[in-house]
């Protein structure tokens, strides 16, 4: 298949999607006596000044980053045919350890945010790998089981949190931990405006924005081009044959989990590392649940993560200029909805349009298929880049 | 594929006609806005929610009203997205836009608040429930409240109410905030009648502010109490408190409201039937206050304006007239925390 063809079955569905979605989005904003241009025009408008235009790309930047990562962790899963919806309790576990372990040590820069990284790696990694025990020795679904641990990290975090990890004043309206030491911190990468001759606001763009290509880079060659990622694809597209070829499954349900959890634990780190320093109670959540519509948006695929990570970010901020210019907000909540019923819709209708030009195709080449089923097995691993 | 690409010339042709029908009704809405007729250009910046909470919000947006009608102008509502990670966002387009002074709703806006507020250094902010004094930010004000203040009064008068001896309490969150709630509420009731059985239970840890607009959790802790032998039940939940007004109607007890005069606020005879009296949190005074002080120059920024007990800022409502009875006693312990003959806690 050429390159052109895989790149535009690829971009098919999510294209559905997201014109669906608007389509939709626009019929609700009609039925609601708003116009659909107008909110457009709001939403694509992003500040009057260089500066103002500048720190609203900084903010989609900024909030892009956690969705990527969270998507990442969910589309890791995604690939084997796990599940992991706990990637909110692995985050916010990973975050809090991380927070206080970072502030306790003093270290040289590098050295000291280094520690951080792999504390928030290891301990999101620990929280998924009780989820990857329970399915390969007790066979306990990893939906039910992440779900039900996301709610004990979240109270176990609140308890650190006012208990033992408590680094704020007593009485102060917010509990936070202490706060990490400036060696901790990751500086902002303004520095690129001003190189580029762009206005440098205040905001700054997070750093943990390289090192999150750096991540991105790693789970796509790791998926695309070594023989674990290629027996992790082998055993979500067909467990059993995945297993006739050699493949232990539950090894590798134990891995990918592993894997997954490692990357949910970098979730919290862009706002712990760049603008908080702190783990506290009102330190952002629900970032995991938002990496799985991230994670359907994009496929499954690196690249396609972070385009959705970024379009979910830029209609977030849409959210306050809407307010301000008068309109409902609430049309980006309709967005994001239906974008992430669209892509299910889309998925499978891409999936069945694909399927039936391979088969045509096969049946051109080499007469009627043998075996249909084998076709429609054989097609996605493929072409697709990333069926769930 | 040709049903999909009909389904999407179809809905495109309607989203033109739709679009067509309200450019009118679009531009009049801008143009409303932007027809100012008075002084203060108010921006006010929710905490999560919004308006329509009965309680704190919409306190919030009373005493902006109250303001304009007073002094003129209009005001710019804004409402962060669902995890408020946007906070910073909501005061910057505020700023931006120009309003002058910028009021945050809660306390969660005090980092927001540390990063945007230097970089308008001649736009004056206040923010609700937190205090800036030693935070060096001169261009913030902070008005506070003594809720314990208030809730001591609560816990009076639910313990003289009570009729098994057995009272309640359901917070939202357990965060330092609301358990200034409970603890003035627990020095009230044990103050009026000592050895009281008082049940406390959080919707949420800290953490998870799912707690305040949470009501049916708030309905089946409630439900415990009342199933308890509890018949008087207050609630410092926010939008959940809902729930625990159902719960009392449900099990014939009684409930006490939070922040607003809940029995005007509530909507439903039935609901309105059990809610005892609310403990105010008179919002709508500080920020009308607030904004009187502005209209005439005299903020300074920089400092706490602290409303309780003394200041009217906290107290208790009457209407429904169903805790006209102990008012005398009410009155005394009111007069006693002016005095500070009593001293209430803040932390239980």
């Amino acid at each position: 298949m050429t390159l052109v063809r895989r790149v535009g079955t690829l971009l098919l569905a999510p294209a559905l999607a997201v014109a669906i979605a608007v389509v939709i989005s626009a019929v609700v904003m009609g039925l609601l006596g708003v116009s659909p241009v107008q909110v457009l025009k709001v939403m694509v408008d992003l500040g009057d000044t260089p500066s103002q235009q500048i720190t609203a790309v900084v903010a989609i930047l900024n909030r892009a980053l956690p969705l990527f990562l969270a998507g990442l962790a969910v589309a890791i899963g995604f690939r084997m045919s796990l599940f992991n919806i706990g990637v909110e309790g692995q985050y916010r576990m990973a975050t809090i350890m991380a927070a206080t372990i970072g502030a306790a040590v003093a270290l040289p820069a590098p050295l000291h945010i280094a520690l951080i990284i792999v504390v928030a790696m290891a301990v999101g990694a620990i929280w998924a790998g009780i989820v990857a025990v329970l399915k390969v020795t007790r066979g306990v679904s990893e939906v039910i089981s992440s779900i039900m641990l996301n709610f004990i990290a979240l109270g176990l975090a609140s308890y650190l949190l006012t208990g033992p990890f408590r680094g704020s004043p007593e009485g102060a309206s917010i509990v936070s931990t202490a706060q990490i030491p400036e060696s901790g911190r990751l500086g902002g990468l303004n520095g690129v405006f001003d190189v580029l001759g762009l206005a440098n606001p205040p905001r700054q763009l997070y750093g943990f924005l390289l090192i999150a290509v750096v991540v991105g880079v790693v789970i796509w060659v790791l998926l695309q081009r070594t023989r674990f990622g290629f027996d992790l694809r082998a055993t979500g597209l067909s467990p059993s044959a995945a297993s006739a070829s050699g493949v232990d499954a539950r090894r590798m349900v134990v891995k990918t989990m592993l894997l997954s959890g490692a990357v949910a634990g970098l979730v919290g780190l862009p706002d712990l590392l760049g603008r908080t320093y702190e783990y506290s109670s009102d330190f952002t959540s629900g970032l995991g649940f938002l990496g799985i519509a991230v994670a359907l948006l994009g496929r499954n695929n690196p690249g396609g993560i972070a385009l959705a990570a970024i379009l979910y970010a830029f209609l977030d901020r849409a959210s306050v200029p809407l307010q301000s210019a008068s309109l409902p907000s609430s049309v980006v909540t309709i967005i994001q909805g239906t974008i992430v019923l669209a892509v299910v819709v889309a998925n499978e209708i891409a999936g069945r349009i694909t399927r039936r030009a391979a088969e045509r195709a096969s049946r051109q080449s080499s007469g009627p298929p043998p075996d249909d089923s084998m076709t429609t097995r054989q097609v996605p691993g493929v072409v697709s880049e990333g069926t769930p | 594929m040709k049903a999909a690409a009909l389904l999407l010339a179809g809905s495109m042709a309607l989203a033109a006609c739709a679009s067509d029908e309200d450019t009118g009704s679009g531009s009049g809405g801008s143009g409303e806005s932007s027809a100012a007729g008075g002084d203060l250009q108010i921006g006010l910046a929710y905490d999560t929610g919004g308006r329509g909470d009965k309680s704190f919000n919409d306190s919030a947006y009373a005493g902006v009203e109250a303001a304009i009608k007073d002094l003129g102008g209009e005001v710019t509502e804004l409402t962060p997205n669902a995890d408020a990670s946007n906070r910073v966002d909501l005061l910057t387009q505020l700023a931006d836009d120009g309003k002058n002074p910028v009021l945050a709703v809660g306390f969660a806006f005090a980092d927001a608040l540390a990063e945007v507020a230097p970089q308008y250094p001649d736009t004056q902010f206040a923010v609700v429930d937190s205090s800036v004094e030693g935070t060096g930010l001169d261009n913030v004000t902070g008005l506070l409240f003594a809720a314990n203040e208030g809730s001591f009064l609560g816990g009076v008068a639910a313990a003289l109410k009570s009729e098994s001896g057995h009272i309640g309490f359901v917070g939202g969150v357990e965060s330092p905030l609301i358990q200034e709630f409970e603890a003035g509420y627990v020095a009230g009731a044990q103050a009026a009648k000592p050895g009281i059985v008082i049940d406390r239970q959080y919707i949420s840890p800290n953490g998870d502010f799912s707690g305040f607009s949470d009501p049916a959790k708030g309905k089946i802790l409630a439900q415990g109490m009342f199933q308890g032998g509890a018949d008087i039940v207050y609630h410092a939940a926010g939008g959940s408190g809902q729930g625990v007004f159902e719960a009392a109607s449900e099990a014939g007890g009684r409930a006490i409201g939070v922040d607003s005069d809940q029995y005007e606020t509530v909507g439903d005879p039935a609901l309105q039937a059990v809610i005892m009296t609310s403990v105010l949190k008179r919002v709508d005074n500080a920020i009308q206050a607030y904004l009187t002080d502005y209209s005439e120059g005299s903020i300074s920024g920089g400092t706490d304006e602290v409303n309780d007990l003394a200041s009217g800022g906290v107290g208790l409502s009457t209407s429904g007239g169903q805790i006209d009875d102990i008012k005398t006693q009410i009155d005394d312990y009111t007069q006693k925390i002016i005095s500070g003959d009593i001293e209430v806690p803040t932390t239980p």
